[in-house]
């Protein structure tokens, strides 16, 4: 039983519009990112003529390069903590045994169901006391540890066959050793997924670096857009849209290399 | 030789206990602490700068649910959170199973359709933020076009909800379509050429083997969807800024405006413990049901 030609046609054509359809607000931003202002005061949507004007100011007459940079050391950074202390809580949790083990799975697991919206008072406070306002330690710090981060490394490492572990213990590995050149290899697509997705979450973080910082010092990038759109966009479209455009590149770029992996992972890590 | 063993357990345990210090020590400081403060301040009346003045029992809770605004802004947040879950679930799962299909270049259009995963709540709302422009928007344009009267979408009681849900609909399409696309492909093919033998209809293939082999995905992705729903701020944040007078005053951003501009940190508090404990039945729920459905997933 074939599929014919005619119905294949109108199935793409139907993804096509879909398509369309999804992308358009993210087509017309690009649009008038390249449009003049006065196209687009005219009201058009399309550009008289292409012009790169926008994205030249993005990066000479305002702030974005630098909220750039300071969203490129918080993510990474965030990233590299997250991905470091995940797999030191999954390799205890899944290659040790030790008293309390499950109390302290428990643990972890509980701070799954709190909302960290209801943690900002107090996270406030205590970065206020230690004078860590405006500072990149005061926006990345409180997100080190993730609970969905070790789940997902957590469920990977059970996948490793008992049969490496036991022959690593008749080689006589230490526990470094295992999990640096056995453990984590073998998981390396994991670790990956997880590593794309932090920087990703971290990289879009809204709420917490708007009440971290209260000037330009380490402002991330969201919050400069924030501010970009309250000075500029009932004049300048153009401006505030090519600087949008940039400021997505990254993430969408993790979305095009991870889309595969995510799909699986994400999955993964919770429902299983 | 019980010796050894017994020295080995000993080590094991330290070394067990070190490796997840550095993440209690982080989750103590910025999850714990914080959770028991925030409980502990919606008991208490606070000055200006957040203090605790004194002990005021639930008077904190008791005023909320006397005040207009909080009322509002409640009933808002569970209108808002049943529209843009139902909404996101309905067309993330017609996106997901227009590319479960076998087509050339069906690779390039998942993509596509994951692509929002990736958009920050900034970049969605200003987006979104100019669709809705009542001078130059693309709304604007098309009710022109259809010789319809103009809407004020962003300052219009009604409308503005409606341009939040919008928005955040089309921001949490791509994390929803991916996880049910995945369920989707999973379902084992034989299953549909029994139904193909049988003459099954479009419909029936749906109700009959596509929807109920993806139920515990389902149930996932809406108890997701249905979490990050109460948690929302940034859309209301760039595009209403909570109003017109409440109207799109969803909780988190109420806590937020309570917390840092208006400075009642104990009424703040309060709406932050309401706002956990919503949080933490649905995640109980979940839990729950997961546990209960065990490794029988595939018989649902």
């Amino acid at each position: 039983m074939q599929t014919s030609n005619v119905k294949k046609g109108f199935r793409l054509a139907t993804l096509i519009v879909l398509t369309l359809l999804l992308l358009l607000p993210l087509f017309v931003g690009i649009s008038l990112s390249l449009s003049s202002s006065q196209s687009i005061a005219q009201g058009h949507l399309l550009p008289d003529h292409l012009e790169f004007a926008n994205y030249v100011k993005v990066f000479t007459s305002t702030s974005m390069t630098k909220f750039l940079w300071h969203s490129f050391i918080i993510s990474g950074s965030v990233m590299i903590g997250q991905v470091i202390l995940s797999i030191m809580a999954a390799y205890a949790f899944v290659f040790l045994e030790f008293r309390f083990k499950k109390a302290a799975f428990i643990l972890f697991l509980s701070t799954m169901m709190l909302p960290f919206e209801a943690q900002i008072i107090p996270n406030f406070a205590t970065m206020r006391d230690l004078n860590l306002l405006n500072t990149y330690a005061a926006i990345g710090l409180p997100f080190l540890a993730s609970a969905f981060g070790t789940f997902m490394m957590k469920t990977s490492f059970e996948q490793i066959p008992t049969a490496l572990k036991q022959l690593s213990d008749i080689e006589g590995l230490s526990h470094f050793q295992f999990a640096t050149r056995v453990v984590m290899p073998y998981t390396k697509v994991s670790i990956i997924t997880f590593a794309l997705y932090s920087f990703l979450t971290n990289w879009n973080m809204y709420l917490w670096p708007l009440i971290a910082t209260t000037n330009d010092n380490v402002r991330t990038v969201q919050i400069g857009l924030r501010q970009l759109r309250s000075q500029d966009t009932a004049s300048n479209w153009g401006l505030i849209m090519a600087a949008i455009i940039v400021s997505v590149i990254p993430t969408l770029l993790i979305i095009f290399l991870g889309q595969k992996y995510f799909k699986k992972g994400l999955t993964n890590g919770v429902i299983k | 030789m019980k010796k050894a063993s017994n020295l080995k357990f000993r080590n094991e345990s330290a070394l067990g206990w070190l490796l997840l210090l550095p993440s209690f020590i982080i989750l103590g400081i910025f999850v714990f602490y914080p959770m028991l403060k925030t409980f502990f301040l919606s008991t208490q009346l606070t000055d200006l700068m957040g203090n605790p003045i004194k002990f005021i029992g639930f008077k904190n809770f008791s005023n909320l649910f006397t005040s207009d605004s909080f009322m509002t802004s409640f009933t808002i947040t569970l209108i808002f959170v049943f529209f843009s879950t139902l909404l996101t679930l309905v067309m993330a799962y017609l996106m997901a199973m227009s590319a479960s299909q076998k087509i050339m270049g069906i690779a390039v259009f998942r993509t596509m359709f994951s692509s929002t995963m990736g958009v920050s709540v900034t970049v969605a709302s200003i987006l979104w933020l100019f669709m809705f422009n009542p001078q130059i928007g693309m709304f604007s344009k098309i009710l022109t076009f259809l010789h319809l009267p103009q809407i004020n979408f962003l300052s219009d009681p009604t409308w503005s909800l409606v341009a939040i849900i919008g928005t955040t609909v089309w921001m949490n399409l791509g994390f929803a379509f991916l996880i049910l696309l995945g369920a989707i492909q999973a379902i084992p093919q034989d299953l549909y050429q029994v139904a193909d033998l049988d003459g099954a209809s479009w419909l029936m293939r749906l109700r009959k083997i596509t929807i109920p082999a993806t139920s515990p995905t389902i149930f996932f992705v809406t108890v997701v969807t249905l979490i990050n729903a109460f948690q929302t701020f940034g859309q209301v944040d760039i595009l209403t800024s909570g109003g017109p007078d409440y109207h799109t005053n969803l909780l988190v951003y109420a806590i937020y405006q309570d917390a840092f501009v208006n400075h009642s940190v104990g009424r703040a508090s309060a709406q932050s413990v309401i706002l956990t404990i919503i949080i933490m039945l649905f995640t109980m729920i979940q839990f729950y049901v997961k546990n209960r459905k065990g490794a029988n997933y595939a018989n649902e």
